[in-house]
């Protein structure tokens, strides 16, 4: 199924071509430890998308030379102008997150959302920005927060399912509190800084285990979002889990309901079933469904399980390979959700796309961060 | 319909519970603050002996962090999942409307009255002094 | 939520298999017959090394009664799970058990880090188990426990259990230090598929080595709870992905205590990605799917509860309804009692399969 014109992306991956790029952006002090340390010349590269793994890039969008989504003319052509989008968020799943060194970290991450502005949301009005989050250090993180959200085009903060410790834990209280204020959603993506083993039983030798370890990893974050009630703690605050898949959902649904009736006492700020909080503060985008091609009656089965048309949001995931053509959609989605999945559920869940607001002036080369 | 005694109300002070069995059925007789109600011995949720769970309070709370525990021994929890019933209304916490525990019409009579009859009473003398609880099955 | 469904014709002809007991020690004493001078001073001195904070209790205490059903303690001491009698009178006899398999979690080889204890421990239990349980009665089924970090022991006790037929299954954590379907597990399957005995994953409390989510440690029960499911699937992929099956292709693995609505999901998850990642895994020569509905079984608890639970019926549609075995988890908490399991009606054949006849297949009962 070909997607309408007009519809939100609301998850592509653009790269930035080499570290020596965002060395404009970068102190002083930051610039020469990069040059001097040679670190200006390596990727900053997550482990979990081996630049040249076919899941990493659908061969078509390959550039002919360097990383995946790092050819700005080709992310165009293939990401916008072919599906005829209204806007896509972009989601610069950069390396700088996963360092140790906490100030390293941010400050990479500053440079990497100051080239962002510059070398995407200033080049095509399409675009969409997603703050990415030092959270190695959530009160740098909020700091990152609030020097960018006065930009109306960051609609998102950015972190990944598997980083330091579980996304409801009260560590990261500060950034949610920070989102919910300037209204931006919290973008939970796959991926791991590898901090601990994927799994709960070590190590899997290979990279598709690891791909698939996110799946369990979204239903972990889901649960403790909802136990340490981070909801109820930010009755504002809209997660998006992206690249997630979606078929896990109503496992994840099912068993929290039946757990909450009998740990009610452990967890007592939860007040309503946790479906239902799922249902109003969570929404999943479509790519990768998880869903066997093709096969139209259980997708609606699916729908129906999950039991809501407002959790789902459009998204091609570009670069990385989950459809082939244009066939960014799944068969047999009833005609009754089109409008919603491509369209209304992106503008309920991201407040910020329906803003207008000045465009704040263009920083200096870096010199007013650390 | 015909009435049951089956226990004398001084049996069950405030706070505990008598398991009985009338008709073959088997109801819990609790006694929150001084006022009596009978429910079945069977959880809705997955058949659960009920009357053998724990007599508890409620916990609520503000907010994350928060915990506060009031109404004691008003509620009970099914001794295998740890679902939590209002005692008084035989309503499940969680979910008042649909999860309910079987109530039975309980009546605490005085034995001058009920000797007058009519009653089922298989295992008790009933004494005109005493007061009783009955359910009506 | 619905009312229960009380399913009466359970209760007229009740012979069901229960792929999921749990027999415990009376006390800490109770092995002491079952391990030589050595071993009794050692359990006694140093006690178990596991890989938890705290020696006396578990770091996420349990919610109700340490985890229990409040209503299986036995009136004259001794946990859940330790009293046969009340075993019998609670749960067998009224629950028409025909067969219960029994898996052993206490105190046996799965979490001991002293490796020369677990092994030892591993065989003080398995004679534990014929002699206190299987013994006396004859309904219940062994498992196999093994000292699962070593896996050439491992071989070893499933080669001196499996001519006992009393011993139906090996046990084995899937809290290992590696994801199982890694080389160094493979001595324990190869034992186990020349014995004929299926593979039983039950997960233990204390962790292999590794926080319970791949984003670190929970906070509360009710997260670590429900890390028993996600923990699976990723076993599942592991065991497919390093192609145990190819290797192993009369290898049958149960799933136990981890429910079983995620298994489509997952199934689909892994089959996309198989097909995108070939070439990393060229030893996967079929669909992991296929995998998992030739090798794979699944136990029933803790049964998920859909709001509507037409939507359960569907789900086991896509699982296929030969895959699923009942299980009780009698004495834990989150028991599921047969009669009140399903809150659907089952066909004949589909309660048949369930509550018997998969079972009857899978440990060949």
């Amino acid at each position: 199924m070909k997607v309408l014109p007009g519809a939100i992306d609301c998850d592509i991956h653009p790269t930035i071509p080499e570290t020596a790029a965002l060395l404009p952006y970068l102190s002083e002090y930051w610039r020469d430890q990069f040059i001097i340390r040679h670190i200006d010349r390596y990727p900053f590269t997550l482990a979990s998308y081996p630049p040249n793994s076919p899941l990493s890039c659908r061969p078509d969008w390959r550039p002919e030379t360097g990383l995946p989504g790092s050819d700005f003319d080709g992310l165009r052509r293939q990401a916008l102008d072919a599906f005829g989008v209204k806007y896509s968020i972009c989601n610069v799943l950069h390396g700088s997150i996963a360092l140790f060194n906490e100030d390293m970290g941010a400050a990479l991450c500053a440079a990497v959302n100051d080239w962002t502005i510059d070398n995407l949301l200033d080049k095509d009005s399409r675009l969409r920005g997603s703050i990415l989050l030092p959270t190695q250090n959530p009160d740098l993180a909020v700091k990152e927060i609030e020097r960018l959200a006065s930009d109306h085009r960051f609609v998102q903060v950015t972190m990944l399912a598997m980083g330091d410790a579980l996304a409801g834990g009260r560590r990261y209280w500060p950034i949610y509190k920070a989102a919910e204020k300037h209204q931006l959603t919290v973008g939970i993506h796959a991926g791991s800084t590898f901090r601990h083993a994927p799994t709960y039983s070590g190590w899997p030798s290979y990279h598709v285990e690891d791909y698939i370890a996110n799946g369990p990893a979204f239903e972990n974050v889901l649960v403790s979002l909802i136990a340490e009630g981070v909801f109820q703690e930010f009755p504002g605050l809209k997660v998006v889990c992206a690249e997630s898949g979606v078929t896990w959902l109503p496992t994840l649904l099912w068993r929290t309901n039946k757990e909450w009736r009998g740990v009610r006492a452990e967890v007592p700020w939860i007040e309503r079933a946790p479906a239902d909080i799922i249902r109003d503060h969570v929404r999943f985008t479509i790519q990768p469904f998880d869903l066997p091609a093709g096969d139209a009656v259980k997708l609606q089965r699916i729908l129906e399980h999950i039991g809501s048309d407002s959790v789902l949001l459009y998204a091609s995931d570009y670069p990385h390979w989950h459809f082939d053509g244009e066939e960014s959609l799944p068969d047999g989605l009833p005609d009754r959700l089109m409008q919603k999945l491509l369209n209304d559920n992106a503008l309920e869940t991201y407040p910020r796309l329906s803003q207008q607001g000045n465009i704040p002036a263009k920083r200096l080369n870096g010199e007013n961060l650390q | 319909m015909a009435r049951h005694v089956v226990a004398a109300a001084a049996e069950i002070p405030p706070g505990a519970k008598k398991l009985v069995t009338v008709k073959g059925r088997e109801i819990g007789v609790f006694n929150v603050g001084g006022e009596y109600f009978a429910l079945a011995n069977r959880c809705p949720h997955a058949g659960g002996p009920m009357c053998e769970g724990r007599i508890a309070g409620l916990v609520r709370s503000s907010g994350p962090g928060n915990y506060e525990l009031s109404r004691k021994g008003e509620f009970l929890r099914c001794p295998w999942h740890g679902w939590e019933f209002d005692i008084r209304t035989g309503q499940s916490w969680c979910d008042p409307n649909d999860m309910k525990i079987r109530q039975f019409r309980l009546a605490v009579e005085d034995g001058e009255a009920l000797v007058k009859g009519p009653y089922v009473a298989e295992t008790f003398q009933v004494a005109v002094e005493e007061k009783y609880i009955v359910i009506d099955l | 939520m619905n009312a229960p469904v009380l399913d009466k014709s359970i209760q007229q002809r009740l012979a069901i298999v229960d792929c999921d007991i749990h027999p415990t020690h009376k006390s800490p004493a109770s092995l002491a017959p079952y391990l030589s001078e050595r071993w009794r001073e050692h359990a006694k001195t140093f006690g178990a090394h596991v890989r938890q904070g705290l020696t006396g209790q578990l770091t996420h205490p349990r919610m109700m009664a340490a985890g229990q059903r409040v209503d299986a303690y036995p009136s004259n001491g001794g946990p859940p799970g330790s009293d046969l009698d009340l075993m019998r009178r609670q749960h067998l006899d009224p629950n028409g058990v025909q067969t219960g398999m029994l898996v052993a979690l206490a105190r046996g080889g799965m979490e001991e880090q002293n490796q020369e204890f677990a092994a030892e421990l591993s065989r003080a239990v398995n004679r534990w188990q014929i002699d206190e349980w299987v013994s006396p009665e004859p309904r219940l089924k062994a498992g196999v426990v093994v000292p699962q970090e070593d896996p050439q022991t491992c071989a070893a006790e499933i080669e001196r259990c499996a001519p006992n037929s009393a011993f139906r299954q090996v046990i084995v954590s899937p809290r290992t230090s590696e994801p199982l379907g890694r080389r160094r597990y493979w001595p324990i399957y190869e034992a186990a598929e020349r014995a004929q005995l299926p593979i039983g994953l039950h997960p233990a409390a204390a962790s292999g080595g590794y926080p319970s989510t791949g984003s670190g440690w929970p906070t509360y029960y009710m997260q670590e709870h429900y890390s028993f499911e996600t923990g699976m699937q990723s076993i599942v992929a592991s065991l497919v992905f390093e192609g145990v099956f190819e290797r192993f292709p009369k290898l049958r693995i149960c799933m136990i205590e981890c429910g079983f609505t995620w298994v489509p999901a997952m199934s689909w998850r892994m089959d996309k990605q198989w097909e995108r990642m070939r070439k990393e895994v060229p030893h996967v020569k079929r669909p992991p799917s296929e995998y998992i509905r030739e090798h794979f079984w699944f136990a029933t608890q803790p049964i998920e509860e859909p709001e509507n639970p037409h939507h359960l019926s569907e789900v086991i549609d896509w699982i296929g309804w030969d895959r699923l075995v009942f299980s009780s988890d009698y004495p834990h908490w989150d028991f599921d009692d047969p009669r009140y399991t399903f809150k659907i009606n089952l066909t004949e054949r589909q309660r048949s399969m369930v509550f018997r006849e998969n079972a009857q297949a899978l440990y060949r009962l």
